[in-house]
């Protein structure tokens, strides 16, 4: 039975990389006694795949990690459960079975919502918050987004404006962003906004910003709408009763 | 929710920034305003090494089962944030609250290794304590030390305001509650120095006073008050039954040295190899209860959620209940995701049948540990290995499918000559060819055998504590030895040869026999920037040198220069319960290279049957 996980990791849990992410749920799953499928062969596995790395010092309140169940119990009781096992910082939202022929989840992401605070402190140097995202949405909007992106080759040029599918500044953070994810184009929020201080001629530092991944999604490929349609992963599950 | 003591920016930049947050699985987590008292419990190494030791997991959660306590971890910083944290003045702190350690009742530091002993000045500085204790007010804590090295805790004698001998488990309570009425009663410092003095097992090194000869051996070392006892008393668990074990080991977030459940299933060793301390430290043997394992193993591996589970003792094959204990791992957990590992297994058919099902033949290889190339050096450490026990299990193995060996030696051990350096070629050799000497069609392939060699360093507490130690220049000469050998084999092709570092271990000879003068010195390099020594990459030979010269202390004193027997020793005031006239009994018969059966063959009268359990009472059916 395929099984999608969503939780946030907040916190000091920023302070963990994605692999120490891996080897906690590993073992947050034992701890909880969840009847996950293991690998064949002779150093058997957990089937666990997780959808997006999410960098260090970046929190997320949308992670998606996808399982295999032997059985299990009503979603609400799963996730009551695994909860026990977290530690702080660490939630699961939601436990969801997904139908059989499902992708996984790693495959089908498209774009991540991001949520960029300004640090208070960094205001001195990089502008108060306000006027700092203000900027940067009149930039978003109509600057000049190509830039000269690192390859094994040597550099590439590229626009970073098809990739950037939503921008606003946000009251309560400072702004938001929708950006292109996953194997086909994946956009990091601090390149944005490292170009950005680039053009406007302010000091970039990657200390600078909180940065928070708010959902992850996959693109809607069925029928002939026109426009994208992005879905939520946890949307491909159901709860089990 | 918690907050770091350490600033975001900070965190981010240096590496593993999980060291420093803490949260982990099953941490403790008390308000410290509601415990008498504060302790912070201290690994002086790396977070990774420190969250492998199974000690600090024992009285972590022993002292966190009271509700008047509230004790927290303590690691070196890494080298990277300790230049920060040096250069931004930031405090150290503990994991658990964030709070400076400066504000803790106690610091407790583990010493496991003498090469740490820069660290624990590091951790001092860190901390804002003074170095020495005789500096100290009420404004510091009390500074606690532990573990092997307290067996000859001479050389950072200053640097501590108490020393515990032995195991933690038995008077660490009777002492907390000292300092508790102490403070009650608002006692001065060195009252409650001495009221600690009186507990059993507790070394205050400023309630004595050290004379020294003109040829700079000790002349007298005695207790400059009545409370102090002349020797203190080693503590040791004798009833394991009843003994404190954690249910709940803390589980780190990064992938820590030991990533994994360890069970511990003994203490002490029945073997007596002549060179080992912890084989003399931690006599007699004693077993915990097989059906307590069992439950334990299951407790821990809920309550941890870790995928492998490893036995730890000194000598796992000499514990009787071994082969029950496995198969019950064995058949509970394998294939359930959990790997059972076996280390320092004796090579036989029970072991070579368990191996066999928990790990992957291909992958793994055999270990054996002679210690010493020829049979009479063996005899003269007492190794009770011999080259038969070697040939018989590696050919065995072999026909299981191994096709892997790993020997260990000491170089340097007292009689050594230049056959018992040339025999480890030769038994490596003989390794090689057993492998050879099967018909094709039952051999996987090419035989690798893998020798490695440390250098031996004469430890206080065993019966080579009077022996010379070589130079730097003999032991690299004595590895060119072996190495030249090894190219002279026939299959040496299928042999490899490693020899460990020689200024290091030159070094820690001088730690681990020093006297109080020694301090000076490691004050001395840790200001020149002397830092994890026991790491390769940070080790710096020449500041030591150095400290050394501007100390004015010879560590050819402490290191080449061979004891009397009547001498005096630094760690003479300590009683481990095994008599001096056992260790020189046995240093006798070393020279007369005389095996001396094990505890469970023939009592060797060490004198630690006075304990009144373990191995010395076992029933012999």
């Amino acid at each position: 039975m395929k099984i999608r996980i969503k939780f946030s990791k907040q916190g000091n849990m920023k302070f963990i990389g994605h692999l120490d992410t891996m080897r906690f749920f590993q073992k947050a799953i034992r701890r909880t006694g969840v009847d996950i499928r293991y690998s064949e062969g002779f150093s058997p596995h957990q089937i666990m795949s997780f959808a997006a790395p999410l960098g260090v010092g970046l929190t997320g309140s949308g992670e998606y990690v996808d399982i295999e169940v032997l059985s299990s119990g009503p979603s609400a009781e799963m996730v009551r459960r695994l909860n026990a096992a977290m530690a702080e910082g660490m939630e699961i939202i939601s436990f969801k079975r997904l139908p059989d022929s499902a992708a996984n989840a790693m495959s089908l992401v498209a774009a991540c919502d991001y949520t960029v605070r300004l640090r208070p402190e960094y205001e001195d140097r990089l502008g108060a918050a306000s006027e700092f995202f203000a900027g940067l949405d009149a930039f978003l909007e109509s600057g000049d987004l190509h830039i000269m992106k690192k390859t094994k080759k040597g550099e590439k040029e590229l626009d970073l404006r098809p990739l950037i599918f939503e921008h606003r500044p946000d009251e309560e953070t400072g702004c938001f962003l929708k950006l292109s994810a996953g194997s086909a184009a994946n956009i990091k929020p601090e390149l944005v906004l490292e170009t950005y201080c680039l053009a406007a001629g302010r000091e970039y530092s990657p200390f600078a910003f909180q940065i928070n991944r708010q959902e992850v999604y996959a693109l809607q490929t069925d029928g002939d709408t026109k426009g994208r349609r992005f879905i939520p992963l946890e949307a491909f599950g159901e709860d089990i009763e | 929710m918690r907050k770091p003591a350490l600033p975001d920016e900070i965190l981010l930049r240096i590496q593993q920034p999980a060291r420093y947050i803490g949260g982990e699985i099953n941490m403790c987590v008390k308000d410290p305003k509601s415990v008498d008292i504060r302790f912070a419990m201290c690994f002086p190494d790396v977070y990774d090494i420190g969250m492998s030791h199974l000690g600090i997991q024992i009285l972590y959660e022993m002292f966190n089962r009271r509700e008047d306590v509230y004790c927290e971890r303590v690691y070196s910083p890494w080298t990277d944030l300790d230049a920060i944290m040096k250069k931004e003045r930031i405090p150290l702190f503990a994991l658990e609250s964030q709070d400076p350690v400066r504000e803790f009742d106690f610091l407790g530091i583990t010493l496991q290794y003498e090469m740490c002993y820069t660290n624990i000045l590091q951790i001092l500085e860190l901390s804002g304590i003074p170095f020495h204790a005789a500096d100290r007010t009420w404004e510091d804590p009390i500074v606690i030390g532990g573990g092997p090295c307290a067996y000859n805790p001479e050389p950072i004698a200053d640097f501590f305001d108490l020393f515990y001998i032995g195991e933690g488990e038995t008077v660490y309570f009777d002492l907390l509650d000292a300092y508790k009425e102490s403070r009650r009663l608002g006692e001065s410092r060195t009252i409650f120095l001495k009221r600690a003095a009186r507990i059993s097992g507790i070394y205050v090194p400023s309630l004595y006073d050290v004379s020294y000869h003109a040829d700079g051996t000790l002349k007298s070392f005695t207790p400059n008050c009545p409370e102090a006892p002349a020797k203190v008393q080693k503590q040791l668990v004798m009833d394991m039954a009843g003994s404190f074990y954690p249910e709940k080991p803390l589980v780190p977030f990064i992938k820590v040295t030991q990533d994994r459940i360890v069970l511990e299933i003994m203490r002490g060793c029945i073997r007596g190899c002549r060179f080992c301390q912890a084989g003399m430290v931690y006599r007699p043997v004693r077993e915990k209860n097989v059906d307590e394992l069992k439950h334990l193993a299951y407790q821990m591996l809920k309550n941890t959620g870790h995928e492998e589970i490893s036995l730890s003792s000194l000598s796992s094959s000499d514990y009787r209940s071994l082969e029950e204990l496995v198969s019950f791992l064995i058949e509970t957990f394998h294939g359930k995701g959990v790997n059972v590992s076996l280390p320092s297994l004796r090579i036989d058919a029970f072991s070579l049948d368990v191996m066999s099902k928990v790990q992957d033949v291909k992958k793994s290889s055999l270990t054996f540990a002679p210690e010493a190339g020829s049979q009479r050096l063996r005899n003269v450490i007492n190794k009770g290995l011999s080259e038969d026990d070697i040939l018989n299990g590696a050919t065995e193995a072999f026909k299981g499918g191994w096709n892997r060996v790993k020997l260990y030696f000491m170089l340097g051990l007292p009689t050594e000559t230049i056959e018992d350096m040339e025999g480890i070629a030769l038994l490596s050799e003989k390794i090689a060819a057993a492998y050879y000497d099967l018909p094709k069609e039952s051999r996987n392939g090419r035989v690798q055998v893998v020798a490695s060699t440390s250098f031996f360093i004469p430890k206080p507490f065993t019966p080579f504590q009077w022996a010379k130690m070589c130079t730097k220049d003999e032991f690299l000469e004595r590895a060119r030895v072996v190495n030249q050998k090894m190219k002279e084999m026939r299959n040496h092709k299928s042999l490899k040869y490693n020899w460990h570092e020689a200024d290091v271990s030159v070094l820690e000879g001088v730690l681990a026999r020093g006297d109080r003068r020694v301090a000076a010195v490691i004050e001395e390099a840790y200001r020149n920037g002397a830092l994890y020594d026991a790491w390769s990459e940070s080790f710096r030979n020449e500041v030591w040198m150095e400290a050394f010269r501007t100390c004015g202390v010879s560590p050819e004193f402490y290191t080449t220069r061979e004891r009397s027997l009547d001498e005096l020793l630094p760690w003479d005031f300590i009683d481990t319960g095994v008599t001096k006239e056992f260790l020189k009994r046995e240093w006798q018969n070393a020279l007369e290279e005389k095996v001396t059966k094990n505890c469970r063959e023939q009592c060797a009268g060490c004198g630690i049957r006075r304990f009144g359990g373990g191995v010395c009472y076992e029933d012999p059916n």
